[in-house]
């Protein structure tokens, strides 16, 4: 495995956590000695083998790491261009490439003496990776979720129950995952001292964004070795979906450096950017500060947060990692957009011509890849993440497919 | 001379003690907001906190999260604080402090919201969720506008990182009373009392307590331990127990009245 955690591939962020404008820490004062105490602890276990070590086994032995680099032929030939891979986190334990962020958290809230751990979820799956990790080392667990996502992904709401959590519903705002994470924020603020927040995306104040990224880094380090030894040389492009986006920076985060390689983060279209009805953060937002740090957001010109909206429990978020503000205004990621309808689409092709059902936030992706492939020649290569399986959004689909009948 | 360093310089000569009345700009609705303003000062508190209405209150229980919404679906927004706070200022001379998130204050431009600020008499700028980290985007073009900075310690901030914080302290020091959001109960008199004493070692700058504040005995408690207190939600409830029509000015003033006794004696 050649994940390291350490190898930088740029200086960002600086010591308080900037990416150029983007990130940094705006949460009151009380929280503000845990992120620091966090942060110093962070650095201290990722600079430790046994630490690494300790993750490592974990990641390959509990979580079934590496996962396959999968050339998708069927799909490949049905998308009339570039080769796509498919990058699959949907196989990891638990589903989604959630689980590789909260065994590093949790095995870091362990080592800090932590007994108690939290948790926002929007379409589950960082809810029942972090039960999991919880169960796994003996710790409390208690997830904040949105009521309307507890609706729309049941399933994991029993896993989690299962797993020894307890799910806390949310019903301020709209029932989402920008609620579930203010809830989560404020019920933190008052059990700081002996308890470990586990955010699930490259989102909130420092030293989140570049944890969860280093964490998640696994899955670009992985292609990155896999298509070497598959094709020969680096890919042409990345796809990967972006809500808060932490499958994403996972996998762009090694290609960086890479000029060759073209990078595209997909966002969801929702009803039709047009329409309001949206959670494409960095195609129709502007630069402001939530949940802890700076970066992209839908808003009124009064700062005000707009509701997003997206089939995708998981891509439903108003804000964005502030890694991916920075990389969208230097220009390295191209950022796209892809509607309900196109996901869904996407959900059903990749299920009948592969095999495969994807989650809905993966499907985004495949939609997009499948899109770009079309421009592409058949000698080019396209690497998608699989950011985690669809079992849970059949429901989702179902409903779906029955009102458009009915429409 | 600012009007908040005014208001505790008098506090000084006569040892009196400083009330603190915060409500949500734009609550209910920004003309019965006016009122309730009014009757703040009727009941004769010495600061009003003018809270900013945001969608994402992180910092606050459910009694600010509820009077935001009431505020922001009643169509209130930055310019109508600044409004408001324009016509608690055509009448007094209290010192006005504004309570915001940073959100409203980036997303409508920092140098525009202090000219604003400026222009409405407001005195002072609270911002909760800019911790000392992030200040330097903010405080130098404020302070240079004539307006204080209000610096929050926590129950959790540790020394150095006190003495850091405060060696710019202006206006007052906000002491945050218990690790949770503003209107929890259950605060500690004894390691509040310790705290403010630490404060007062580092700092010359007034000691006002607030977040879990919101009763008479709960103030007359903390008269002996701190310059002031903050009180909050305990105002917003009488706005949240009464209906959007009904006038509850004269219970208002009949409540700050009795935290100023509670202050005041002994």
């Amino acid at each position: 495995m050649t994940n390291s955690l350490t190898e930088k591939k740029n200086n960002l962020p600086d010591k308080n956590g900037h990416f150029g404008m983007f990130g940094g820490r705006y949460v009151a004062e009380t929280l503000m000695p845990a992120l620091l105490e966090l942060e110093k602890a962070y650095y201290e276990n990722i600079g430790d083998s046994s630490f690494r070590t300790e993750l490592n086994m974990l990641l390959a032995d509990y979580t079934g790491r590496p996962t396959p680099l999968y050339y998708a032929q069927n799909l490949s030939i049905q998308a009339g261009g570039a080769k796509i891979y498919l990058k699959r986190e949907d196989l990891t334990h638990t589903g989604a490439h959630k689980i590789n962020n909260t065994l590093g958290q949790v095995l870091l809230a362990k080592r800090m003496g932590k007994r108690k751990v939290i948790a926002e979820t929007g379409a589950g799956q960082h809810g029942v990776a972090t039960a999991t990790a919880a169960a796994l080392f003996g710790m409390e667990c208690k997830v904040f979720m949105g009521v309307e996502d507890i609706e729309r992904q049941a399933p994991n709401v029993h896993r989690m129950k299962l797993l020894g959590a307890e799910v806390v519903p949310v019903s301020t705002g709209t029932g989402t995952l920008k609620d579930a994470m203010n809830e989560a924020l404020r019920y933190w603020v008052s059990v700081v001292r002996d308890t470990f927040y586990v955010i699930g995306s490259v989102a909130g104040p420092h030293p989140y964004p570049v944890m969860v990224r280093d964490f998640q880094r696994i899955i670009g380090d992985e292609a990155k070795s896999q298509i070497m030894r598959i094709e020969g040389r680096l890919p042409d492009m990345l796809v990967a979906c972006v809500g808060g986006g932490s499958n994403a920076m996972g996998l762009f985060y090694p290609f960086l450096d890479d000029a060759g390689v073209a990078i595209v983060g997909v966002e969801a279209a929702g009803e039709g950017i047009e329409t309001g009805n949206h959670a494409a953060t960095l195609t129709a937002g502007t630069p402001g500060v939530l949940h802890g740090s700076k970066s992209y957001l839908l808003q009124d010109e009064y700062g005000q947060v707009k509701n997003a909206f997206s089939i995708s429990a998981g891509l439903d978020y108003p804000g964005v990692g502030p890694e991916h503000s920075w990389l969208k205004t230097t220009g390295r990621v191209r950022y796209e957009s892809v509607t309900d309808a196109e996901a869904v689409d996407a959900f059903m092709l990749l299920s009948r011509k592969e095999g495969i059902i994807p989650a809905l936030e993966s499907s985004h992706a495949v939609a997009r890849a499948i899109k770009e492939a079309r421009n592409m020649g058949k000698n080019h290569i396209i690497i998608v993440s699989l950011s985690g399986r669809g079992d849970k959004d059949l429901a989702s689909v179902e409903n779906y497919l029955r009102s458009k009948e009915q429409k | 001379m600012n009007r908040i360093d005014k208001l505790f310089e008098e506090k000084r000569k006569t040892g009196g003690k400083t009330l603190v009345g915060f409500l949500t700009a734009g609550d209910p609705n920004p003309e019965k907001s006016i009122d309730n303003l009014k009757a703040l000062i009727t009941g004769c508190v010495d600061i009003i906190e003018l809270g900013m209405p945001f969608s994402d209150p992180m910092a606050d229980g459910p009694v600010i999260q509820q009077a935001s919404i009431r505020a922001l679906n009643s169509g209130t927004n930055a310019d109508k604080v600044f409004e408001l706070a324009a016509k608690i200022r055509e009448k007094s001379q209290i010192p006005i402090v504004l309570f915001s998130y940073y959100n409203p204050i980036f997303t409508y431009g920092k140098e525009k919201f202090i000219q604003k600020a400026v222009e409405s008499g407001a005195d002072g700028l609270l911002v909760v969720d800019l911790p000392f980290e992030e200040m330097g985007e903010l405080e130098p073009e404020l302070t240079k506008a004539g307006l204080h900075l209000i610096k929050l310690i926590a129950p959790t901030t540790g020394t150095e990182r006190m003495i850091e914080i405060l060696k710019d302290a202006r206006g007052f020091v906000y002491f945050v009373s218990m690790t949770g959001v503003t209107g929890s109960g259950g605060i500690d008199i004894t390691s509040i009392k310790e705290s403010v004493r630490k404060i007062k070692e580092i700092t010359t700058v007034p000691v006002c307590v607030g977040f879990g504040v919101s009763t008479p005995d709960q103030a007359a408690s903390l008269r002996n331990a701190a310059d002031g207190i903050i009180v909050g939600s305990a105002f917003v409830k009488i706005i949240e127990a009464a209906g959007a029509d009904e006038d509850v000015s004269g219970k208002i003033t009949g409540f700050a009245k009795k935290l100023k006794k509670a202050l005041a004696a002994g």
